[in-house]
């Protein structure tokens, strides 16, 4: 794809200067003052949420923005570095769910049950990644779209029927280890009127991993390897040409990718002591992924901290506004249907065509302009 | 001098392009294989006849898809809300003239089923004109962008006709006369697909008809074989394009209406849902190439339906084995476009 001032950026001073944050944001600082200014935000607040708010549904939220965060960003490894498009990361994404609830309700209530689940679910990513990749990669960019597509539903098919091991339709529900649930008391008095018990500790664990592949995503985009990512999205000619096997370099980063989109699909099984079909797997996932990683920017790891951050929000607030707006509206004839609450995807969709267009870096990108 | 004299004893012989038979016979060889498998000869006919039913729908609403691809290189990943669209076409039409799908008359009910087809066609085609100028126009040549806003295309589509016809499925019933199964002997045939296999080979012969004996057919061959050359010699290659989106669009919304017959609901999702067999299958028939998505269709629908009486199990992943084994022996699909 052509270069676009947003996406392609030049080799930036910052990189020298050091610094511990410079260290641990890989190098890659936000570069604008008000992108700075909304990324400690949404930290801090998904960090506080448990004693900021009462009551489940926004932790609940704060849960799932962290999870959508590293699915998106390990999209956006896909999409926006590596310029290819798969349709299959809500497989992985399932797959690592389908590991941690099948593993919890085989093999008992515990941690060894956990990193078992994890570890086979992490092997069968892989192994899929590697096999799609080589399939498809190799021919062109375009099939590797189709063919995920393909794969992808197939995956959703085989889960839906293979109902003795996965659950079917219905999902499976299972038990966390002792330390995770709700009933679990770490200290017996409350801090700062919030009790710190079973389900603060899993919303710990879900936001501290989240954070933690995040930033190791951010050290992979700032590599050297992220640098012949982008290389190859440039142009995948003159890479070659340059003596870098393309296949390889794309193969690499669709494990990567699939890898953190497995863990994510663990976390929010983890999370949710639930896994189904609609809470990882089906196509609607993929296309909110797709929504996420466009709005917040391609190309930019930020971009998915303010994508899922928006758009979940969008997904739980949003509607309860445009609902008070279609009854507003009541008696005009189809005005009403296009705001009713379940239509907001249709505005985001709208939101999504424009950002294509008109502002391919997203969100980040238009705030890294308006400083320059 | 020989190389000179040599065109001169047959001036009127054009070196003829060579066909290739080779995935054509596919189509016979897995007939035969499955035969023994499937045991009784009536039970094959069935299948087969049942596969070709759906083998021709899936290649009605795949074949613009693909022709499109071939000729400007574009890639529609919005094209199943024009399979949708076209489904929700015939409400158009059912709604007033319910009387004639209860009318046990033939004539009455076919004739039904051709007003929901045009209705189809006309609504699929218009809005494929404004998809075209709107979604697919500003971003010709960068395939990432493409495959993104045509998604993004589906979503408000998709939306929008939630926001028309509303959210909940709408169960559209067959034509009185459709209904049913013709038998003869042990061989089951039912009525409406047996419709299908015909519509399906009607416009399959028509395309080929039309892309290898007019001279629109010629332009847009040439323009698949090499877009920049047409246009270099004069034609409006831009023209030619947007008539070849409408005419895909209005194929996929045909492919739409007799998908919604054969399924007897509508959502709005449904096109979507038939994609990833689209996808499938002009990706075995080699993008850009209509013999070839004709062929994939098929062997697709065969399979998907030999397998499934065989071992039911397996036809879940029938059609990602096909592709698979397709694209280990020819990586390209089975009729390669020799450009891309």
């Amino acid at each position: 794809m052509s270069s676009s001032p947003a996406l392609a950026l030049p080799f930036d001073e910052t990189r020298r200067r050091g610094g511990i944050m410079s260290r641990v944001l890989s190098s890659d600082l936000p570069r604008s003052k008000a992108l700075t200014v909304i990324l400690l935000g949404i930290l801090l607040l998904l960090a506080a949420t448990p004693f900021l708010f009462s009551g489940s549904q926004p932790v609940s939220t704060a849960a799932k923005i962290c999870v959508f965060i590293v699915l998106v960003a390990s999209y956006d490894l896909l999409l926006g570095y590596s310029g290819i498009v798969s349709f299959a990361h809500t497989m992985f994404f399932g797959i690592g769910g389908y590991g941690i609830a099948i593993a919890l309700e085989r093999l008992g209530a515990t941690w060894g049950s956990v990193l078992i689940g994890l570890a086979a679910a992490l092997a069968l990513s892989a192994f899929l990644a590697v096999a799609i990749g080589l399939l498809s990669l190799r021919v062109r960019a375009i099939f590797f779209s189709m063919i995920t597509l393909a794969v992808a539903s197939a995956a959703a098919v085989l889960a839906s029927q293979l109902s003795n091991v996965t659950g079917g339709e219905d999902g499976l529900s299972f038990q966390l280890p002792q330390a995770l649930r709700p009933a679990f008391r770490l200290l017996s008095e409350p801090v700062f009127g919030t009790a710190v018990n079973g389900r603060l500790l899993a919303y710990y664990l879900v936001f501290f991993v989240s954070l933690l592949v995040f930033l190791g995503l951010l050290r992979i985009v700032n590599s050297p390897f992220g640098r012949v990512l982008q290389a190859i999205r440039e142009n995948e000619f003159r890479a070659e040409a340059l003596g870098y096997r393309v296949v390889a370099y794309r193969t690499a980063a669709s494990v990567i990718s699939a890898l953190a989109a497995t863990i994510a699909g663990a976390l929010m099984a983890l999370w949710l002591r639930y896994n189904g079909p609609d809470t990882t797997l089906s196509f609607s996932i993929m296309i909110d992924i797709l929504l996420m990683v466009v709005i917040g920017g391609m190309g930019t790891m930020y971009g998915a901290v303010i994508g899922a951050a928006l758009f979940v929000l969008a997904q739980s607030y949003l509607q309860v506004l445009m609902g008070a707006g279609s009854a507003a509206l009541a008696g005009i004839p189809l005005l009403p249907n296009l705001i009713h609450p379940d239509r907001w995807l249709l505005w985001l969709g709208a939101l999504f065509i424009i950002s294509v267009y008109a502002f391919p870096g997203g969100i980040v990108g238009r705030l890294r302009q308006a400083r320059q | 001098m020989s190389d000179m004299a040599a065109p001169s004893t047959a001036p009127d012989e054009l070196p003829r392009a060579k066909t290739d038979w080779l995935p054509l016979l596919l189509i016979p060889a897995l007939g035969l294989l499955t035969l023994p498998f499937v045991g009784s000869p009536s039970t094959w006919v069935t299948l087969t006849v049942a596969g070709l039913a759906m083998g021709m729908m899936i290649f009605l609403m795949a074949s613009g898809l693909t022709l499109v691809f071939g000729l400007m290189d574009i890639i529609n990943f919005g094209h199943g809300v024009f399979i949708s669209l076209g489904a929700y076409a015939t409400l158009i039409v059912l709604g007033p003239l319910s009387g004639w799908a209860q009318a046990d008359s033939l004539g009455l009910n076919l004739a039904l089923l051709a007003l929901c087809i045009l209705a189809a066609m006309a609504v699929t085609g218009v809005v494929g004109a404004v998809f075209e100028r709107v979604i697919v126009r500003p971003v010709y040549g960068s395939h990432l962008k493409q495959i993104l806003v045509t998604m993004g295309g589906l979503i408000v589509a998709e939306q929008a006709i939630h926001a028309i016809w509303g959210a909940s499925p709408i169960p559209i019933p067959l034509p009185q006369s459709l209904r049913g199964a013709f038998v003869l002997g042990d061989i089951v045939m039912e009525r409406y697909r047996v419709v299908a296999v015909a519509i399906g080979l009607v416009v399959f012969i028509g395309m080929q008809l039309l892309l290898n004996r007019t001279r629109i057919g010629l332009l847009i061959r040439a323009g698949v074989e090499n877009p920049e050359m047409v246009e270099a010699l004069g034609y409006r290659i831009r023209r030619l394009f947007v008539s070849v989106f409408v005419a895909g669009s209005a194929l996929a919304g045909l492919g739409g209406v007799m998908w919604a017959f054969y399924r007897q609901t509508l959502t709005a999702g449904m096109g979507m849902e038939v994609m990833v067999l689209v996808f499938i299958v002009i990706i075995i028939g080699g993008l850009g190439s209509v013999g070839g998505c004709f062929v994939g269709s098929i062997l697709v629908a065969l399979v998907a339906n030999y397998v499934g009486f065989i071992e039911p199990k397996l036809a879940l992943i029938s059609n990602i084995l096909v592709m698979a084994l397709v694209l280990i022996w020819r990586p390209q699909g089975l009729f390669p476009v020799a450009r891309r």
